[in-house]
């Protein structure tokens, strides 16, 4: 199924839950903070929320800033 | 500030913000370092109270690299921002982000009304500061220099005021003086000047006029030796707070001898 992870689309496999989809993308979910459409999810939540179809997912970590 | 038990010495409190109590009253930001590894020096050289980072997606070609925060010194605080935010919606937005990937209630909240200057929306910042306050936020809004500003901002519940000196990352110094005394004598939060300061004898200024402390990034990250303006400006800034506690002479029109006029040899 297609879903859009930081603006970019990208086909995963039909359940794959939020966790998942970080471990694909190699992402160590501590200090990075996730959306789904729209929605702070907990990190707490992340094995258990399972994308949808269209979900649009924002991955965002701590950069250099002043 | 080392407290000294001779009567002559000035005691100071320390800078305190939303009842927690830091080691300075200078406060860096990350951004523009060559490496992280300088951007680290740095840091350790200002000994500053916290240390600004931004929100931002995660690359996801090279997610697996180092982060940023582990190039953070031991002890120092990270003060997410709002960079980039061009409404309240934004802003709000990204101070959650922050507060879910650090786990901090502090939010360096800015609202940007022009790409060119880089000017506060004061409007949409007044929004944001009253919606992430209610939502336990620590909120520290970066303002224009305006003491009416900083006023609303204060009853808008912000844990400090953020005047900004100049525009962010020009090294102008502070120009309206006047306008960052007002604030001082108005606000009841600190007051922290950011953004703006160009060297050392401008921190040294800001904090000769008062303010509780300063905000900078450009002014360590763009020099020559980054080190060295970070040294510089942790000294500056402790010059500033004790040539403003020790209370300056009055200035006079005219020369006055420091020696006696009498008993000269002629």
């Amino acid at each position: 199924m297609d879903v859009t992870v930081n603006g970019v689309p990208r086909e995963v496999l039909e359940g794959t839950t939020l966790q998942q989809l970080l471990s694909e993308l190699h992402i160590t979910p501590t200090r990075v903070a996730c959306e789904v459409n729209l929605k702070i999810v907990k990190r707490a939540h992340y094995p258990e929320l399972r994308l949808a179809e269209g979900d649009a997912v924002e991955i965002v970590q701590m950069v250099a800033g002043g | 500030m080392p407290l000294r038990s001779s009567r002559w010495w000035p005691v100071d409190k320390p800078l305190e913000i939303a009842g927690k109590t830091y080691r300075s009253r200078l406060i860096v930001g990350s951004g523009k370092y060559k490496s992280f590894s300088l951007m680290r020096a740095a840091l350790e050289a200002s000994q500053a109270a916290m240390v600004t980072v931004a929100i931002r997606r995660i690359n996801m070609d090279r997610s697996a690299g180092e982060s940023l925060l582990d190039y953070v010194p031991p002890g120092m605080a990270v003060l997410p921002n709002t960079a980039g935010c061009y409404s309240a919606e934004e802003a709000i937005r990204t101070a959650h982000l922050a507060r879910e990937a650090i786990e901090t209630p502090l939010i360096k909240l800015e609202v940007i009304g022009d790409p060119k200057t880089l000017l506060p929306d004061v409007e949409q910042l007044l929004v944001a500061t009253r919606a992430l306050v209610k939502e336990g936020f620590v909120v520290l809004p970066y303002s224009n220099d305006d003491p009416i500003t900083a006023k609303k901002l204060q009853e808008a519940g912000a844990a400090a005021v953020m005047p900004l000196a100049a525009p962010i990352g020009s090294g102008q110094g502070i120009l309206n003086a006047l306008n960052i005394r007002f604030i001082q004598e108005i606000a009841k939060v600190p007051v922290i000047v950011d953004a703006g300061v160009g060297t050392a004898s401008d921190a040294a200024f800001a904090m000769e006029l008062g303010v509780d402390g300063i905000l900078m990034n450009t002014a360590i990250a763009e020099a020559q030796n980054p080190v060295s303006m970070a040294e510089a400006m942790r000294l500056a800034v402790q010059a500033g707070r004790l040539a403003f506690l020790a209370g300056r002479m009055a200035k006079k029109q005219y020369a006055a001898p420091s020696s006696p006029i009498e008993g000269v040899v002629r």
